[in-house]
């Protein structure tokens, strides 16, 4: 092949690459929000979701049928599975490749969204909706899905954590809770007994591995830290708060041995340690083979608190059916539909949280342990840590965070590595 | 008279573009297509969520020098590689001459260090990454020795150490079988010739050996190289880039870029340039064959 070959044969590809861009960047900006009444049946809506639970699917499908009943125009909507693990990036391709759906859940890629005006506003629709009752909804539950007043993904899940505690094993290593309320120290204190009597595991941070650092979000608030300061423009990893939570940790996983080191599986469901942090929703894998107790998170030196984990739904603003879409997306959220969806999800909506309502549907869980753990700890809940472009600053806290789970490391000089990484993105 | 349209020579060329149609459909479609659009993309800011394209010219090229993370990336992906490709044919080599005897049970050695080769990788990463456990296997059996092993993928040290291995001993059945092809290829008169002439095993595989199987040497340092530097699975699934940047090769930190951090303009510039290293190692490759492989002399 000749030099002039070569380079006609780039240029031709760089052709393409222009069209093909030019043809896919055009494809996501589509507007069409017209108003006029669409056709019998010409209507097809698509939803993501990351759960793969035939219930949660067939609700979801009933619930589908009975707006389709009424809504002629709307000729299927169908949910589309796809694994958690991979969810933001299935997601995120699906939209740069022009093929977003309708209608989306979302977890931490929300701000992302909302900034880059990807969602639909909600608001307005869901006042206006007869009977939504859009002043049901609590304040702590819409802060995390809403620019100022407007909200842009109704919060149909904010499960909180709790913590799970195994007591055939603390009975085992002769070990009880406190009667006047658990601290951290209780919890590192009994786990390392149970650790030194039954060679179990004290306390596991469920999904955190050493390496999902925003799970710890479950922890520092007990100190009084948070990962960034509220307008998310100054990292506070450095702060003397979270440099003692962090040397709770870290003596818990090298000095106390009150929690299992990093590379050292131990799965609380399986039996294999006295406590995990998880959310309530992980109850489901309470498989009754041993006995257990399910209480709010223990205090830190900066008294109570407590953390939700949460999940949105939201209208693309990329979909060629957004009036539709947002209509179906008040009809799924309205009180009837809420309270069907609470069967698996917390609510947001004051009005379904009871003890009672949620023990009606949950058979791991008393009434009084729903009341304690979830009902009452919703209002004044913390979510985990969430920003803008949130992938990019785990990674880059994660890098310089591994420097921490070693048995000499310097806690104070590690933070603040972890502020000089992601205090760059933080500022953007 | 007008001379017949087909003749035999354009016959004969419509016959070899008709079998290379195929190939080369493919290649344009899969291979030229994409390049050409990661080309365009490193030349835009793409914000994805948005659907808008920005042109930024030399922006994402000038990015790669002020990026504070490069450095250590392309030194996990040259010492990965280095490793791998060191390991591998020397491995391979020492396997094939072994197993090029007649001893009893000579196929079932060569069958059981090929095997590896044909599990998918994924699944034989995640084996090795259970094994490879603070409470894993491989300490449990080191225990049994006496030997208090380390926490071999959270260990800055051993990381890379663990993927390296990993990789070697899933691939190099490959290169074991190439280099077996090869010795078997090598005439046995000249061994005959050099032993009458009074040339100990040593000289034999240097002065014999080595120059007759110098092709296959070639070959395999080649693919070698290019699946060392495309190797992702075994990163993403045993450490994922870390502890921290340690074992962060420069595939995985093109797949954080892209599709993790949605900077595919950046993305695609690292991409790029994986490509012109490929390129340039394999035409450096090309080029020094003639000072090295047999046949080329």
């Amino acid at each position: 092949m000749t030099t002039a070959t070569r380079l006609g044969a780039a240029m031709l590809a760089a052709a393409i690459g222009l069209t093909a861009a030019g043809c896919s960047a055009d494809s996501t900006g589509s507007d069409d929000t017209s108003s006029t009444p669409a056709a019998a049946g010409s209507v097809d809506l698509r939803m993501t979701v990351w759960t793969s639970n035939e219930d949660q699917l067939a609700l979801f499908d009933s619930i589908a049928e009975s707006y389709r009943a009424e809504h002629p125009e709307i000729g299927s909507i169908t949910f589309e599975s796809l694994p958690f693990a991979d969810y933001n990036t299935t997601l995120t391709t699906q939209i740069a490749g022009g093929n977003a759906p309708d209608l989306a859940w979302m977890g931490d890629l929300s701000e992302d969204l909302i900034s880059s005006d990807a969602l639909v506003p909600l608001t307005e629709k869901l006042q206006d909706t007869e009977g939504w009752n859009y002043d049901d909804l609590l304040d702590s539950v819409t802060a995390e899905f809403s620019d100022g007043d407007e909200l842009y993904a109704y919060p149909f899940s904010n499960s909180p954590f709790a913590l799970y505690v195994n007591t055939d094993l603390l009975a085992q290593a002769g070990q009880t809770l406190p009667a006047d309320g658990l601290t951290w120290e209780d919890v590192s204190t009994i786990g390392a007994a149970v650790n030194a009597a039954t060679g179990k595991g004290g306390f596991v941070l469920r999904d955190f591995d050493y390496a999902s650092w925003n799970v710890l979000g479950t922890v520092w608030p007990g100190w009084g830290a948070a990962a960034w300061s509220e307008d998310g423009t100054e990292c506070t990893f450095d702060s003397p708060e979270m440099t003692e939570a962090f040397r709770f940790l870290h003596d818990a996983a090298f000095v106390d041995g009150s929690m299992p080191g990093p590379g050292t599986t131990a799965d609380f469901f399986a039996g294999d340690s006295a406590f995990t942090v998880a959310q309530v929703s992980r109850a489901s894998l309470l498989d009754g083979s041993f006995a257990y107790d399910v209480v709010p998170l223990p205090e830190g030196p900066a008294g109570e608190y407590s953390v939700i984990g949460q999940a949105g739904v939201g209208v693309l603003s990329s979909s060629d059916h957004v009036e539709e879409a947002t209509d179906f997306l008040a009809y799924l959220t309205n009180p009837e539909n809420a309270a069907l969806l609470a069967q698996y999800f917390p609510p947001p909506r004051e009005s379904l949280l009871t003890g009672e309502a949620l023990a009606a549907n949950n058979p791991k869980l008393t009434a009084e342990q729903l009341q304690t753990v979830v009902v009452d700890r919703i209002p004044d809940a913390v979510t985990l840590p969430n920003h803008a472009n949130p992938a990019e600053i785990a990674q880059k806290g994660k890098t310089a965070l591994d420097a921490m789970w070693t048995a000499d490391a310097d806690v104070e000089a590690v933070l603040g590595s972890v502020c000089d990484a992601i205090q760059p993105l933080l500022s953007r | 008279m007008k001379a017949p349209f087909w003749t035999t020579r354009r016959r004969d060329a419509l016959t070899g573009y008709l079998f290379i149609t195929p190939q080369l459909i493919g290649v344009v479609v899969f291979v030229l297509v994409p390049v050409g659009l990661a080309v365009w993309y490193s030349l835009n800011d793409w914000n994805i969520f948005r659907g808008e394209l920005t042109f930024v010219g030399g922006e994402n090229w000038a990015a790669l020098l002020d990026d504070p993370q490069l450095p250590s990336v392309l030194g996990a992906t040259a010492v990965f590689s280095g490793g791998v490709v060191v390991l591998n044919i020397s491995l391979g080599l020492a396997l094939a001459v072994m197993l090029n005897r007649r001893f009893r049970g000579v196929t079932v050695f060569r069958t059981m260090f090929f095997s590896p080769v044909v599990v998918s990788v994924v699944a034989w990463t995640l084996v090795w990454g259970f094994l490879l456990q603070d409470n894993g296997g491989i300490n449990a059996a080191l225990s049994v020795v006496g030997i208090d092993g380390t926490n071999w993928l959270q260990n800055g040290n051993t990381a890379m150490v663990a993927v390296i291995v990993t990789q070697v001993i899933r691939s190099v059945g490959v290169n074991m079988v190439l280099f077996l092809a090869a010795l078997q290829g090598v005439p046995g008169e000249l061994y005959e010739a050099a032993r009458i002439d009074g040339a100990g095993d040593a000289a034999i595989f240097r002065r014999i050996t080595l120059p007759l199987i110098s092709p296959t040497l070639l070959l395999t340092a080649i693919i070698t190289i290019v699946g060392a530097l495309q190797a992702f699975a075994q990163i993403a699934v045993l450490t994922q880039g870390g502890p921290g940047l340690s074992t962060t090769v420069l595939v995985y930190y093109v797949f954080q870029q892209a599709f993790e951090f949605n900077d595919i303009g950046y993305g695609s510039t690292l991409a790029l340039m994986l490509l012109t290293f490929v390129m340039l190692l394999t035409l450096l490759q090309w080029q020094l064959r003639r000072k090295w492989v047999f046949h080329e002399n």
